[in-house]
């Protein structure tokens, strides 16, 4: 127990120590003032009272974007080599069947928060949905419920707190998370604190398991999420991720 | 995530897809392996001489009975590419039941490489100071194809993905390269980091591929050199192969063009009408256009079997709405050349501090605040930027010329000799593609004559992942192997 701890404690202290430099680089220089203007400027292109997609409230911008390069150098060095391994150790087979598991303990999210919506229908279908697979599917392991028609409804505490309403508030961009807003950020939390409080956890009241799931679940979550910090080409992946991160959840929330 | 992901994909490199069905297998298989009958019989030549005539006969025969065959077949099975419209084409390209079987992954190594020693990276484009590219390798001696992308697109956009897997399927080794538009290009690779003109774009591309090359040769045994291209990637290889006649590095035996434009500058100005034209209220409406787009996904998504997003979404989000009319898919092809334009043209801007956007002398560091330029680029067309950017450069090389004569340059018609005479040079496009003035295709045609594989419909690239494409774009390849 005390050893994983520890590794913990400095990882995250170099993540911290990381952060740091990021935010001292970038406040070392400033801009001049007194150049001559481009051919294009914001004053003669853009019409007064347009609005536009890009324009995401994104007061914390500085910081975000440094997260954000953080996020990427996190994932290059410590994330994404420890996702390979796996990938390289395990066949596809065994990939599919620990997706499996991790998503019929996270069931208790959906279970919950469509509960929280009032939506007893999809309530239902998840509840049934772990019964099914936990029994046939051999604790998870396969989903023998979405051939049967009971397919996942996918709810978390965020897409709750919009559904009744609450606005997206500030981006954030999250330390290895990536990105969120101050809604979701809330939900993601309330999310762990319930999970951990009276889900599978409090179930099994077992630390080392615990510990042990979450880091699998982390892992299977990153392998199977295709995305990766600037590949997009694109010089202004912050402001895509972050239009289309908004764009996203608006969907969710809506079914 | 998946959703950031897909929409991420459709946005910065063009609507584009790939991937697979079973039923049409047996019949792709017999079509893309047709050489494994030819090597035995030429065996048989050489061990029985007396039997030759014969065999010439029974040969001329069989060739004829199975011409008769395929011609039947042709008007019996016309092309059934499900889309008939060639914006949506363009938008939803093959949807994964229609498209051809091919492996859904292929060992693939990704490198990047060095093109100017020295080169000084401004902070905000730090992450593209070096070239990215991808090659597939084969295990023993094979051909090596060379693979463009067309306007804004890398070497993985998901039609590159498409040939990659469809070449590598039937044996040949593989390297892909970004389009000279693609802003990893503009900033590692363009010696004058101001991409438009063919024959600067060709000659930039030349140089990564002798560089690659070089750092490849040791390892992939190569019996022949080809090329493709699709899109703007198609004319660029053109230009490619009258370079490499000159140096003579790698001496292409053939070369497939796949839905090329015509003339660039016809070609660009269609997409950057397509944008403004089909939003209701135009441009500055864009906003409500995103919007509606969104709120439409998401009808689409709660009433649809998805729990995931992505291309079959896309196709089911088509199928749930069916808009009325093109208007909405020509808006998406023009947001998708727009976002393309910004990017490139961002990146041009501040490799060579044209003052076009961004002030000159203004050092753009990794973590700025640069929302005000993408929203600024946002309401420029391509034109703006041949005039601004282009325009001043080209002249300052080629002083004299005027806008026209540099029109006329942009085009495959300044080189329509060379093309009908040269007989490595195939064509698989369609009679509607979009990025085509009126005249255009029957250009083609006329110019190409036999060497044309020209399909009734399929927009730009929309059907380059259909099994007759496919087996159109392996087969002209294959068939190079046989003689």
């Amino acid at each position: 127990m005390m050893k994983p701890r520890n590794t913990t404690i400095r990882m995250a202290f170099m993540a911290l120590a990381l952060l740091a430099v990021l935010f001292a680089a970038g406040c070392a220089k400033n801009q001049n003032a007194s150049l001559e203007p481009p051919m294009h400027t914001p004053e003669n292109t853009l019409k007064p009272g347009v609005e536009y997609a890009v324009d995401v409230y994104d007061p914390l911008e500085g910081m975000n974007r440094r997260i954000y390069t953080f996020n990427y150098y996190f994932d290059k060095f410590i994330f994404l080599p420890v996702v390979n391994t796996y990938e390289f150790i395990m066949p596809d087979y065994v990939e599919d069947r620990v997706s499996n598991f991790v998503d019929n303990i996270f069931e208790f999210n959906n279970f919950t928060n469509n509960l929280l919506q009032l939506k007893f229908r999809s309530t239902a279908i998840t509840l049934g949905r772990f019964l099914v697979n936990s029994t046939i599917g051999i604790a998870g392991l396969w989903d023998p419920a979405t051939g049967m028609g009971m397919l996942r409804q996918t709810e978390d505490f965020g897409q709750t707190l919009g559904h009744y309403g609450v606005g997206n508030g500030p981006y954030i961009v999250l330390p290895v998370f990536g990105p969120s807003n101050l809604r979701d950020t809330t939900g993601l939390v309330t999310d762990a604190v319930a999970f951990s409080a009276a889900g599978p956890p409090a179930w099994v009241d077992d630390d080392d398991t615990t510990l042990i799931f979450n880091g699998v679940a982390a892992v299977d979550k990153r392998h199977r999420q295709s995305f990766r910090y600037y590949q997009t080409g694109s010089p202004f992946e912050y402001e895509m991720i972050r239009m289309l991160y908004a764009s996203k959840r608006e969907i969710e929330i809506a079914k | 995530m998946k959703s950031v992901d897909w929409l991420v994909v459709h946005a910065s490199q063009g609507p584009e897809s790939g991937d697979c069905f079973t039923l049409l297998e047996k019949k792709n298989k017999a079509l893309l392996q047709p050489e494994g009958c030819l090597v035995a019989s030429s065996n048989i030549k050489k061990f029985d001489p007396v039997g030759e005539k014969m065999l010439k006969h029974l040969y001329r025969f069989a060739f004829g009975w199975c011409c008769l065959l395929l011609l039947g077949c042709g008007l019996a099975n016309a092309y059934d590419y499900p889309f008939a419209d060639p914006y949506v084409a363009t938008v939803l390209d093959t949807p994964k039941e229609f498209a051809a079987e091919l492996p859904s992954e292929i060992p693939t190594k990704v490198d990047k490489i060095v093109m100017f020693e020295g080169r000084k990276t401004p902070g905000v484009l730090w992450n593209m100071d070096r070239l990215y590219y991808s090659y597939q390798q084969q295990k023993g001696p094979a051909p090596l194809i060379f693979l463009i992308a067309g306007t804004g697109a890398s070497f993985k956009s998901s039609k590159m993905q498409t040939m990659q897997k469809a070449f590598y399927q039937a044996g040949f080794h593989v390297i892909s390269l970004s389009s000279p538009t693609h802003p990893n290009f503009v900033v590692a690779a363009s010696t004058s980091s101001v991409p438009g003109d063919l024959q600067e774009d060709s000659a930039d591309l030349y140089r990564v591929m002798h560089a690659v090359w070089k750092k490849l040769q040791g390892k992939m045994e190569v019996t022949e050199f080809f090329l493709s291209g699709y899109s703007l990637g198609a004319a660029q290889s053109v230009f490619v192969t009258r370079i490499d006649e000159e140096e003579k590095v790698f001496n292409f035996k053939k070369v497939l063009l796949i839905n090329p434009p015509v003339s660039l500058y016809n070609s660009v100005v269609i997409l950057d009408n397509l944008l403004a034209d089909n939003i209701p209220g135009g441009i500055d409406k864009f906003d409500e256009f995103y919007k509606d787009m969104i709120h439409a996904f998401g009808e689409a998504y709660a009433h649809g079997k998805h729990v995931e997003f992505n291309d079959e979404f896309l196709y089911e989000a088509y199928e749930y709405h069916k808009a009325p009319t093109d208007a909405p898919m020509e808006a998406l092809i023009g947001a998708s050349f727009r976002v393309s334009c910004e990017n490139m043209v961002f990146a041009s801007d501040v490799m060579t501090k044209a003052g076009y956007v961004v002030s000159k002398g203004l050092e753009l560091g990794r973590h700025d605040h640069i929302t005000p330029y993408v929203k600024v680029l946002s309401r420029l067309t391509f034109l703006d930027y041949f005039e601004g950017i282009f325009l001043p450069h080209f002249r300052s090389i080629n002083p004299g010329h005027s806008e026209t004569e540099l029109i006329e340059k942009l085009s495959l018609r300044s080189i329509e000799n060379y093309l009908r005479n040269s007989s490595k040079f195939g064509l698989i496009t369609n009679e509607d593609d979009i990025i085509l003035r009126p005249g255009e295709i029957d250009f083609l045609r006329a110019v190409f004559g036999s060497r044309a594989t020209i399909f009734p419909h399929g927009g730009h690239c929309g059907n380059m992942a259909y099994p007759d494409n496919v087996a159109a774009m392996v087969g002209f390849f294959q068939n190079n192997k046989q003689n």
